[in-house]
């Protein structure tokens, strides 16, 4: 999007240049609400800060849990979700969905 | 003025020192480096890690058979901090990633830590042995427990040298006193307590009690749908015990002070930029987040970092701040898609050089930027391999906006934003210091002649 050397630029683009000189946010939200129309009307608001604090929320039911385990005892166990990261209200997480969190035992290579 | 410590940055020309971490295709997100803390003294370097490990360098004593080599830093030790855990009560995933550490000053022989993750923050005690007992009348060499009926002498144990051994010990977990997550923990200068805090509340500790905490500030609403900001980061005044500072996610600084009230929710100031409201855009709260904020060694003034800009405030003055620097303006028209790939929360830290004259914060393309504040010059340095000759001293880097572009330059097309130095440290009271490069820790020094 740099400029080239001048030419005859359109109306359209002198409009585009103009907004450019008053606030390139503004071109930058323009565009953002072009590919998300249905983007919140709180910008910045309880949506973002929502996300923020459930960061790590995993949804996990221990009666639900137990009840798919024994349940797969009697069937065939099914593969494991591709996406091992998301376990969400819907889908009743079973032992292999949940992610394995282990603790790193190898050194950091810093210390290398 | 301390000898040999230039403030004028055109007097310092950086060079690379060092390198830490190995070059691999494809970075391991445990070893990213999530932390960098120079201790008190800056005889030692701390880092964290995603994957909950703590590595502590330390500077070698300087020798004078090579006065060119400034004292290097070299590992002394390396422990797991942190685990990962699961809440199953809350069904939460608890990171282990090290989001702060800090240290305490030293009162005698052993070096004291704080590390904290999202949750839980320790103290770690990390002390020297190099003498072990000999001769023990009970047990042999091995530790084997000796029959007594063989025993006919009796010896007195003495301590023999051995070989230096760095022993990192939890001394104290300071558990459960977060709902929400961790985003700073700052020591009091009363070396008695600290305080924690995260995106609603921050509590007061003592060192020695790990059961109760103090509550200071609480900024969760009683409707959580009526949540309209968070804290980002806290720290206390350097010299007076009763004042700290915190940031928000609105670009706001309260500075609180404790012997008003046990409680600090009402501010004793409140430090705001005025903003101009035809400028305003979707993005403008987003990008007025401040993601740090730290006092400078005088106490005197507080600098913050927001997406775009560090601002230096004067405790004086709440209404706007002193100084403003551009850290990447060039950004503003690429706040879409930064919005779309998430960089746009990026936290970026800074910080102030031993005097307060030159500050310091990161960027894109592991660029990283220095503005002096006495002479309002500013420089990009990057930190990459490339550059990575012993001594060798680093070029200015510029980014080019638009028009031609120079030889030297580079588009803003062509940055890479994953490569980002969030994370960067000032030595004391030299010029050395540290930036995190992802999973690589660089080490700059100012040109010795």
């Amino acid at each position: 999007m740099s400029a080239e050397s001048p030419e005859p630029a359109s109306a359209e683009e002198q409009k585009e240049m103009e907004d450019k000189v008053i606030s390139p946010e503004k071109v930058e939200e323009a565009k953002l609400k072009a590919r998300y129309p249905h983007l919140g009307q709180k910008p910045g608001g309880s949506d973002f800060l929502r996300k923020r604090l459930q960061k790590g929320q995993k949804y996990f039911d221990s009666g639900d849990y137990n009840m798919a385990k024994a349940k797969m005892k009697n069937k065939q166990l099914p593969t494991a979700a591709p996406d091992k990261t998301e376990v969400t209200g819907d889908h009743i997480p079973t032992p292999q969905d949940l992610p394995q969190r282990k603790p790193s035992l190898v050194a950091s290579k810093l210390a290398g | 003025m301390i000898p040999g410590f230039g403030s004028l940055m055109q007097d310092v020309l950086w060079c690379f020192s060092q390198v830490k971490g190995t070059i691999d295709i494809g970075v391991t997100e445990a070893d990213i480096i999530s932390t960098v803390e120079f201790n008190h003294t800056g005889e030692l370097l701390a880092t964290g890690d995603k994957g909950g490990r703590v590595v502590i360098f330390q500077r070698e004593q300087e020798s004078k058979n090579q006065p060119h080599r400034r004292g290097e830093y070299n590992v002394y030790s390396t422990f797991q901090s942190h685990e990962p855990e699961f809440d199953y009560l809350k069904s939460l995933e608890i990171e282990e990633k090290i989001n702060k550490i800090r240290w305490l000053p030293q009162q005698n022989a052993a070096y004291f830590l704080l590390s904290t993750n999202d949750k839980t923050v320790k103290l770690w005690k990390v002390s020297e042995r190099d003498k072990r007992p000999e001769g023990y009348n009970l047990k042999d060499e091995d530790g084997r427990l000796r029959d007594p009926s063989m025993i006919t002498m009796l010896r007195v144990p003495v301590l023999r040298p051995m070989d230096l051994m760095v022993e990192a010990t939890p001394r104290r977990v300071f558990a459960n006193a977060h709902t929400y997550h961790i985003n700073s923990i700052s020591v009091n200068s009363d070396y008695e307590t600290y305080m924690s805090a995260d995106d609603l509340r921050i509590n007061l500790w003592n060192f020695e009690i790990t059961n109760q905490s103090f509550n200071i500030v609480d900024i969760k609403p009683a409707n959580m749908e009526e949540l309209t900001e968070v804290i980002t980061a806290a720290e206390f005044h350097p010299h007076h015990c009763n004042t700290f500072v915190y940031s928000s996610s609105k670009g706001t600084i309260r500075l609180c002070d404790m012997r008003t009230s046990a409680l600090c929710d009402r501010h004793a100031k409140f430090f705001e930029e005025p903003e101009d409201p035809s400028n305003r855009s979707f993005f403008s709260e987003i990008i007025s987040s401040i993601s740090d904020v730290k006092f400078s060694h005088s106490g005197r003034y507080i600098m913050t970092r927001d997406y775009l800009t560090v601002k230096v405030w004067d405790l004086n003055m709440e209404n706007r701040p002193i100084e403003t620097y551009q850290v990447h303006d060039y950004l503003r028209s690429k706040l879409c898609s930064l919005y779309e790939n998430d960089c746009i929360f990026d936290k970026f830290e800074c910080v102030w050089n031993g005097s307060d004259s030159v500050i310091m914060t990161g960027s894109y393309n592991n660029f990283f930027r220095m503005f002096d504040r006495n002479t309002k010059r500013d420089v990009t340095l990057e930190a990459s391999r490339e550059n990575s000759k012993p001594r060798a001293i680093l070029k200015p880097r510029k980014v080019c906006v638009g028009g031609k572009r120079r030889k030297d330059e580079i588009s803003v097309d062509s940055l890479d934003f994953s490569k980002k130095i969030l994370h960067t440290a000032w030595h004391p009271s030299e010029n050395i210091i540290a930036v995190a490069a992802t999973n690589n820790l660089y080490i700059f020094q100012d040109k010795v002649n």
